[in-house]
Order: C-alpha cells, then sequence, then structure tokens
C-alpha cells in the first residue's frame, strides 16, 4: 500500500522534473495512439518531434516554429499570472478574436493611407480590444461574483459569432468578388506585420512574446506585485490580510491577460495570417492554457513549453502529410499532454511511502 | 400565433432543444453535490455525441446508441475521477483538460462518420393523443429520450431529497473529511457520482447527434457543455430547478432558431449569439441576489481531499 503524504512545500527538483516525465509519457501514449491509427509509431514521434528542427526540410519549418510559438507564448505568460491568482481567465480564445478584429478594424479604416503611425496604433487597438473582452468577467465578478471560468468562456462564443458577423458583413473585403473576409492586410505596407529576418519566422507578435516572458518574469519572481498575486493564489487569507485586494487583483489579471490575448490575435490577422475570415482563429487560445500549465505557470517554463507545443502543432502538420495521420490526432497528444502533467503533478506536492504512513 | 411565431410550436420544440442541456446539467449536478467541480463536461458530452453516433450507425440501433454514448462518457469522466480524486490534481485544470482531450479525441473518433445519417430515434406512439390540440404536441409528441431524460431529472430530484445514498453523497459534498470521518468512503462516492455525471453527459451529446441535428460534425456541441454548468449554478445545485433553467435555456435557443426561420431582420450572428450572452445575463443576475443569501453551493465544491491531513 502506497501513502502520500503532502510535503510542506512542493519539491524543487519534482516541479522540474515532472514536465519532462510527462512529455515523455505523452510520447509513449501518443506512439499506442498512432500504431492504433495504423501508423508506425516511431516514425510518426520522429516526423513530429525531429524532422521539423533536423530533417531534411528543416529551414523552412524552424521559421513557423517561432510563427506558431508567438502567439501561444504571449497568450500564456498572461494566463499564467491569472492561474497564479487562482483566477480562470479560460476565454483567452474570445479575447485573441476580439484584439484581431479591433486591430483589423483600425486599418480597414485607414485604407489605403500609408503611415507609420498605423501599426502601433493597431497595437493599441488590439490590446485594448482583448483587454475590454477581458475585463467583462472580471468587473462582472467584482460587482456580482459571478464565475470569471463560465462568463470568459461563453464570451469566446459570443466573439466567435461576432467574428463571423464582422467577416461577412462590415469588414468584408469590397473588392473581394463576394468572397467573404476582409482585404489581405499583408499587402497593405503601412498595417503588416512582416518577418523582420527573411526565413525566421520573426515578426513583431514574436518580439512582444520575449518580452512578455521577461516581464511577466520581473513581475511574479522580482517584484512585490508578483509576490502579492502568489501569495493570493496560495493562501487567499492571508493575503487578505496582508491588504491585498482580491477585486484590484481579478481585474489585474483578467486585464493582463485578455491585453497580451489581443495582442496576440492582432499580430496574427496582421502577420502571418492576413485576413479576418470567420475561422482565422485557430484556438490557440485554447492550447495557451497547456502551455502555461506545461510552463508550470513560471515565466521561462512558458517559452519552452510553447516551442514544444509549435513543435506539435508543425510536426503534427508534417505527419498529416507525409504520414495522413489526422490532425485531430495532434489536439488528443495536446490534451494528454496535459492529463500527464497534472497526473504527474503529484509527485510535486506529495512524498509517496510505501507502506502505511505514521505521520 | 404571436409574431409568426407559433406558441405550440414554439413549447414542443424547446423541449427537445433543453434535452441535451438538461441531461448534462443534472449529470453534473449530482458531481457537484458530492463535491466535484467536473469543467469537463463539454468534453465528454462530445465524446458521447460521437461515440453514440458511431455506435448506432454500425449496430443500426439508437438505443445501443445511446448506450455507447453514456458509457465513452462515463469513461471520459472516470478518467477525471482517478486524476483528480486518486492522484489530487487540480480539479479546474483537469476539467480543462478533459474538455480540450474530449474535442481533439472525437475529431479523431468521427473521422469516418461524416455526412452518415444515424437510424432515426422513435417517437412514442401515444395513438390518438398525439393528435390533440395543444396538449398533443406538447406532451404526447415526444420521441422517447426527451421523456427519460425527464424521469432522470425526476430520479436525481428524488434520490437527492430522500434516499439514504443521496444524503450520505450529500454529506460527502458538503464536509468531505467530516464524512470520511464517519466511516464513509469520500473516494468511492465521488468517483460513482462522477461516473453518473459523465453518462448523462454522454446520453445529452448522443441526444445531439442522433436525434437534434442528427449528423456529426466536429465541435458540434458548440459550448452545450459550459451552458449545462451555467445552468447548475442557475439552479442553486437543485434538481428541480435544473429542469426550469434548462428549459429556459432550450427556450432560448429554440425561440432563436423560430426568429432566424420566420426571417426577421436581425442578422443571424447576433441571433446565434443569444443563448450565450443570456447565459451571462443570467448568471449576474442570480450572482447578483445570492450576494444576500445563503450560499447555495456544496461547501467541499472543488477541494482535494486527501485522507491524512
Amino acid at each position: 500500500m502506497i501513502t502520500l503524504i503532502k510535503r510542506p512545500t512542493p519539491s524543487r527538483f519534482w516541479s522540474f522534473t515532472t514536465p519532462v516525465l510527462a512529455v515523455i509519457a505523452t510520447m509513449i501514449a501518443g506512439g499506442v495512439l498512432f500504431s492504433i491509427l495504423g501508423k508506425d509509431p516511431v516514425q510518426a514521434i520522429k516526423v513530429i518531434f525531429w524532422d521539423p528542427l533536423l530533417g531534411p526540410n528543416a529551414a523552412y519549418f524552424r521559421g513557423q516554429l517561432l510563427v506558431k510559438a508567438g502567439p501561444l507564448i504571449l497568450i500564456a505568460a498572461g494566463l499564467a499570472v491569472g492561474f497564479r491568482a487562482g483566477i480562470w481567465n479560460i476565454g483567452a480564445e474570445g479575447q485573441y478574436i476580439m484584439g484581431a478584429l479591433a486591430g483589423a478594424s483600425v486599418a480597414l479604416a485607414a485604407y489605403p493611407a500609408e503611415s507609420h503611425w498605423l501599426f502601433p496604433a493597431m497595437v493599441v487597438a488590439g490590446a485594448l480590444g482583448g483587454w475590454i473582452w477581458g475585463m467583462i468577467p472580471a468587473v462582472l465578478k467584482v460587482l456580482f461574483g459571478t464565475s470569471e471560468i463560465l462568463v470568459s468562456l461563453m464570451l469566446v462564443y459570443v466573439a466567435q459569432n461576432f467574428l463571423a458577423w464582422a467577416a461577412f458583413g462590415p469588414l468584408k473585403n469590397p473588392e473581394g468578388y463576394g468572397f467573404p473576409g476582409s482585404r489581405n492586410l499583408q499587402q497593405y505596407p503601412s498595417a503588416h506585420n512582416p518577418e523582420l529576418f527573411a526565413g525566421t519566422g520573426m515578426h513583431w507578435g514574436v518580439v512582444a512574446a520575449l518580452i512578455a516572458v521577461i516581464a511577466t518574469y520581473v513581475l511574479m519572481q522580482r517584484h512585490i506585485a508578483g509576490f502579492r498575486i502568489r501569495v493570493a493564489g496560495e493562501a487567499p487569507r492571508a493575503a487578505r490580510f496582508a491588504g491585498v485586494l482580491p477585486a484590484n487583483l481579478v481585474m489585474f489579471c483578467l486585464g493582463l491577460s485578455g491585453a497580451l490575448a489581443g495582442l496576440a490575435g492582432m499580430f496574427e490577422v496582421s502577420g502571418p495570417s492576413g485576413q479576418i475570415t470567420d475561422s482565422f482563429n485557430a484556438g490557440y487560445g485554447f492550447t495557451a492554457i497547456i502551455v502555461a500549465f506545461l510552463g508550470r505557470l513560471n515565466a521561462i517554463g512558458i517559452l519552452l513549453a510553447g516551442l514544444l507545443m509549435a513543435l506539435t502543432y508543425i510536426g503534427g502538420d508534417m505527419a498529416q502529410l507525409m504520414l495522413g495521420l489526422p490532425t485531430a490526432a495532434i489536439q488528443v497528444f495536446q490534451g494528454m499532454l496535459l492529463f500527464f502533467l497534472l497526473g504527474f503533478d503529484l509527485l510535486t506536492h506529495y512524498r509517496l511511502r510505501l507502506g502505511k504512513g505514521s505521520k | 400565433m404571436i409574431g409568426g411565431i407559433d406558441i405550440v410550436t414554439l413549447i414542443a420544440a424547446l423541449m427537445a432543444a433543453s434535452t441535451p442541456v438538461l441531461l448534462a446539467a443534472t449529470g453534473e449536478l449530482v458531481a457537484e453535490k458530492a463535491g466535484v467541480l467536473n469543467l469537463g463536461v463539454e468534453g465528454m458530452m462530445i465524446v458521447g455525441a460521437v461515440a453514440g453516433f458511431a455506435t448506432a450507425v454500425t449496430t443500426g440501433s439508437p438505443v445501443l446508441g445511446f448506450a455507447g454514448g453514456a458509457l465513452a462518457a462515463a469513461l471520459m469522466a472516470s478518467l477525471f475521477a482517478l486524476l483528480t480524486q486518486v492522484f489530487l490534481s487540480n480539479q479546474t485544470a483537469t476539467g480543462l483538460a478533459l474538455t480540450l482531450f474530449g474535442l481533439g479525441l472525437s475529431a479523431l473518433a468521427g473521422k469516418g462518420f461524416e455526412g452518415v445519417r444515424p437510424p432515426p430515434t422513435g417517437k412514442v406512439p401515444f395513438g390518438p393523443l398525439a393528435d390533440l390540440p395543444v396538449v398533443g404536441p406538447i406532451v404526447f409528441g415526444h420521441d422517447w429520450m426527451v421523456y427519460v431524460s425527464l424521469a432522470l431529472v425526476a430520479a436525481v430530484w428524488a434520490f437527492l431529497k430522500y434516499a439514504r445514498l443521496g444524503l450520505i453523497l450529500r454529506a460527502v459534498g458538503e464536509n468531505h473529511d467530516a464524512a470520511h470521518a464517519l466511516g464513509y468512503r469520500v473516494i468511492a462516492v465521488r468517483f460513482a457520482a462522477l461516473a453518473f455525471g459523465g453518462a448523462l453527459a454522454g446520453l445529452g451529446g448522443a441526444y445531439l447527434s442522433l436525434v437534434r441535428v442528427p449528423q456529426w460534425t466536429e465541435g458540434m456541441t458548440a459550448g452545450a457543455g459550459w451552458i449545462a454548468l451555467a445552468i447548475v449554478v442557475f439552479a442553486s445545485w437543485r434538481a428541480e430547478r435544473v429542469l426550469i433553467g434548462a428549459y429556459l435555456f432550450g427556450g432560448i435557443t429554440a425561440l432563436q432558431l423560430q426568429l432566424q426561420a420566420a426571417g426577421y431582420a436581425i442578422p443571424v450572428h447576433f441571433l446565434s449569439m443569444a443563448p450565450y450572452v443570456i447565459t451571462v445575463l443570467v448568471l449576474v443576475v442570480l450572482s447578483a441576489t445570492h450576494r444576500y443569501g445563503a450560499p447555495a453551493a456544496p461547501a467541499a465544491l472543488g477541494r482535494t481531499f486527501h485522507a491524512s491531513n
């Protein structure tokens, strides 16, 4: 019989080791899944994790890595701050959409004027769009005590419908021959978020993601506000005695994660995706939740986790191309990763002992 | 007829429209009454939808389809139970994981079933009763699953209120340490409650793919599982109010669809938003009023139980 004994403080060793263990376990379980689907598991794992980095066509895929990792890291960095405080923003997908819509609307309103101020204005609009969408659950929670989980999630569906309406209606390209979707911002120099160095996939969104990682790292590890956020999450009562106002915390965390998700959407729509369509959002807002947990809600961890998750996207595309592996298999793979991570986390918080534990 | 909307048709339609959410919310109610917050309802529902659909199509029997959907979703719930009750993982995070996993798994499993029509689920033959005006379509005009869902709500209500096991389940949900001290098996009770909740979410999902749509499409639950979670809050954790809540939301969905059909000048996308916006509004109104009343949520809801504490 194994008994669990709660550790007084989470184990540092295990908190670094469990994500690695989870990745390995997911690869094994993924291999089983792939062989059920009739694919050679070893080859599938190689195509997903090895070929995009070091395979024959890696030069192209390495650029894609940053393109996919950028939004994931940017969103997850914001979400992690809230998760640390026990504030669950799971509507990042909606905030991402609204940020993209706000940013693109500014650009489309200015079209075809060229100005150096346009792109910065879009950045502000994008952040603002996401911030407003994140503040709705925040304000409702503060004023009425509604669950931010349910409200932020419901707002994803509202945002999706809003996006569809905009893509078919006001933002539709007047010269688009009746096809739904906006003008392509990639063909509008002032509004385009270009690749900064050819072939790297580096665009302003990736720069913003790196800044967000550094900023949230400083905030959480070096600043008193970050300390308060952590206390509020781990010991809410103690935090209240220490004078942390829950209302401010809720507004800050949801506002921040909303703004960052909005930025991610804006950089995506003005860069890699280029166009507002009713389905341009690729679920980054949900995958970022996995990234935040895989990165242990820690800025540096999120950076690594974002890159890994981006790799599974690219590897998944490649596996679809080369092995005919369905895209959904990668979604399952990502979900399993989170399961294993949460399961292995037991080791971080509890000590296992054989036989009956006496104390 | 009011403004092009036929009231009798609307009520009959809302009963069918509510059934998936009603089933899922009733299941989640039982899980939450046992003190576990399972945010994976959406994931369990969609797995139930695809499993039910696949079973019904391959066997040709809707009954087996519903059973298959319930079983698959109950397995998903057991996975959640294993992680949260044995591996003591965070319930919020695990529930989200269950939803993300379920969405992926269902998309993968449903690949070969797109564009297929399921075997029809029959209406209950009430004979001449179904031809009665007003009462006919509302009371006697449904498929058997609608009546099953109502029976399940009644059973859950009675179970929680009168059964000894129901009392134990509620005790576990209110104070797991006290229940444990009394010798009740907290983890076993929660496992059972979660599996039951999963099975009902699966039935709800299967109802969507076998009766409501009836077809399999990726992501077809479209937030129904989350609305079910909201309904449990709306219902203040009481079975009879779950019924009211689910029918209210079903009513909005049905009305919204009828307004689309009646060709009102409101853009379709705004009408499709309505159920979600109204869910938010209802949550607001409810939370605002609860602030001044007794908290209705089970006291141990969402808390991890670890016996040697």
